[in-house]
């Protein structure tokens, strides 16, 4: 089988496969039950450093 | 040791482009060379004069603010230079005598067109990207930039790349791809100045402070990634000589077609949609003052946008010599990219519910909204073209610059005007903006502007779309070509007059911005901390 054969068999299967499992995959961890607060805490992110840097001993919890 | 360096690569740069003037096959290379030569002979007395001196301290505790306020200025000024090219241009279809005798062979529709196109896309939108992406990614990252000086070299870098590329355009060197016409030298050069903002991105990221990386930031990462992958592919030339600005591409036919549209489309997918997507990730909620909508779906908006964008290349080929199944895939992956696109627009949109009345009072908060609904229109827009039935009657008619400008004067050039009136007065600690009113002025002009571009080209496009198609009884052509162009010309002339407005709301911010600087009152220069939580 030549080069072109061979890599658009493979795309239009396992790598679509894999892709498409992939996002799936994305789509069930964004919605991982429990996940809600940690989201709530990242879309908060643009409002907590608008002057300065973080200083090196402010751990963030 | 550093400056030692520096030096003698300068010193080899000053000696290759002095011999490159002299030996250059064609003008422009000659002038690129006599450029390069006057940048890196004053970089190398610059360097030579500042030998001795002390660095100066770099305070980690501060955000790194000054090459973002030269992007500001570098913004406003490239895209006052697009759109007035752009209106020019469009006179000159209406009225051909504008393509002066003259200037016949740099001045021209041909020569200038491409330059309109650069400039707003890479000069306005490109400039936008780096500030905003630089201003973003510190304060998302609770971190100065990486890398120093470094991002100093990608904003000047960059401003070389643009005018090399302009001078280019006007004097012929081309290599006739679309948003890539400049030849080999320069796209080595802006692979290089591109590959240090990854690092300083890159690298603000890896030192953040916060553990999350912010949405925003993926969008612009994926964006600087992508477009330095899109570029590399595309631009793989031979040069004939490298005493000389022509090179040839290595793919040949249909390849090349669909190589220049892979990158064509995807420029617009992560140059002016995910980039400024990140724009409007960061912007709209501060603006808003509130969260955006859903951190969910933003997720979920990027990881399906980056999946499926980079599949849509091929509707721009159909009914060519690309094969009918690459057409339909490209197609079938267009129609897909509705979803994660409105998914986005309502994310952005709704990030105002309960604060609505924003809207009302507040300028800037509906300039970003109107852009969002542009992104929504925009992006409803170009599936339906991309469906072969609709294409046979939209290719090659206006119809497609109308929906180019709906995107770029809606999308990307309203939430650039917005995130300049808010930066502006952050980055110079100015307590507001000089006038809230003119700002109101602006919005109204270019809003008015895009609907008389858009509509104009709407009838003009459809018009002429049918005009070609028309067959009488006897299966014979009706209209001859000239006769679609001379139906065309109110439309050109009311799109004209659409582009004065926009021009003149981009005036009137210059305007605005100047004066806010100028004249407004400092906030006092220490801002207050924020509490640390």
């Amino acid at each position: 089988m030549d080069t072109y054969s061979l890599l658009r068999e493979f795309a239009d299967s396992w790598m679509l496969l894999a892709l498409f499992a992939f996002f799936i995959g994305v789509v069930i961890w964004v919605f991982r039950p429990g996940s809600s607060k940690a989201h709530r805490d990242s879309a908060d992110i643009p409002f907590r450093h608008e002057d300065k840097p973080a200083q090196d001993q402010e751990a963030r919890t | 040791m550093w400056n030692a360096i520096k030096l003698v690569v300068l010193g080899l740069i000053v000696l290759f482009a002095a011999l490159a003037a002299n030996w250059g096959r064609d003008l422009a290379y000659q002038v690129h060379a006599i450029i390069i030569l006057a940048v890196a002979g004053g970089l190398f007395v610059w360097t030579l004069r500042h030998v001795g001196d002390e660095p100066e301290p770099v305070n980690q505790l501060e955000y790194m603010d000054g090459v973002i306020r030269a992007g500001v200025i570098a913004t406003a000024f490239w895209g006052v230079v697009g759109f007035l090219a752009g209106v020019f241009i469009a006179f000159q279809l209406a009225f051909p005598g504008l393509n002066f005798e003259w200037a016949q062979g740099y001045m021209n529709f041909g020569r200038l067109r491409p330059l309109h196109t650069s400039a707003v896309i890479f000069a306005f939108g490109g400039n936008a990207l780096l500030c905003t992406s630089f201003y973003i990614v510190q304060r998302t990252s609770a971190a100065r930039l990486w890398g120093g000086n470094l991002a100093w070299f990608v904003f000047w870098g960059y401003q070389l790349f643009i005018v090399l590329a302009a001078t280019g355009y006007l004097l012929g060197a081309t290599q006739s791809k679309e948003y890539a016409e400049p030849e080999w030298y320069v796209d080595l050069w802006i692979t290089v100045v591109w590959v240090a903002y990854l690092l300083v991105f890159a690298g603000t990221l890896m030192k953040r402070k916060e553990p999350h990386i912010y949405v925003a930031n993926w969008f612009l990462l994926s964006f600087i990634i992508t477009v330095a992958m899109l570029h590399l592919v595309n631009n793989i030339t031979i040069p004939v000589s490298i005493w000389g600005s022509k090179s040839v591409i290595v793919w040949a036919g249909v390849q090349d077609a669909m190589t220049q549209w892979w990158y064509g489309h995807n420029a617009v997918g992560f140059f002016l949609t995910a980039g400024f997507l990140g724009m409007m990730y960061y912007f709209v909620p501060k603006q808003a003052e509130r969260p955006v909508f859903s951190y969910k779906l933003s997720i979920i908006h990027f990881w399906a946008l980056i999946f499926l964008y980079i599949w849509a290349g091929p509707h721009h080929l159909h009914y060519t010599a690309l094969p009918d199944w690459a057409s339909t895939l490209g197609m079938v992956f267009s129609v897909v990219l509705w979803m994660p696109s409105w998914g986005g627009m309502i994310n952005g949109l709704m990030t105002l519910s309960g604060a609505w009345d924003k809207l009302r009072t507040d300028p800037i908060i509906r300039m970003m909204v109107i852009s969002i609904g542009f992104y929504g229109m925009s992006t409803f827009e170009g599936p339906m073209m991309s469906i072969r039935a609709v294409n046979s009657l939209s290719h090659y008619t206006d119809w497609t610059i109308g929906h180019v400008h709906s995107g770029a004067l809606g999308w990307n050039g309203m939430i650039t005007f917005g995130a300049l009136y808010f930066l502006v007065p952050k980055l110079w600690n100015r307590e507001r903006l000089y006038s809230l009113a003119m700002v109101n002025w602006h919005f109204w002009l270019a809003t008015i502007g895009i609907v008389l571009y858009a509509a104009s080209m709407w009838v003009t496009g459809i018009m002429e779309g049918l005009m070609w198609r028309e067959v009488d009884a006897q299966g014979f052509l009706v209209n001859s070509f000239a006769d679609t162009v001379a139906a065309k010309f109110p439309m050109y002339v009311v799109r004209g007059l659409g582009g004065v407005l926009y021009l003149t709301g981009a005036l009137i911010m210059c305007y605005n911005l100047w004066m806010t600087v100028r004249a407004q009152p400092k906030t006092s220069d220490a801002p207050a901390m924020a509490p640390a939580e």
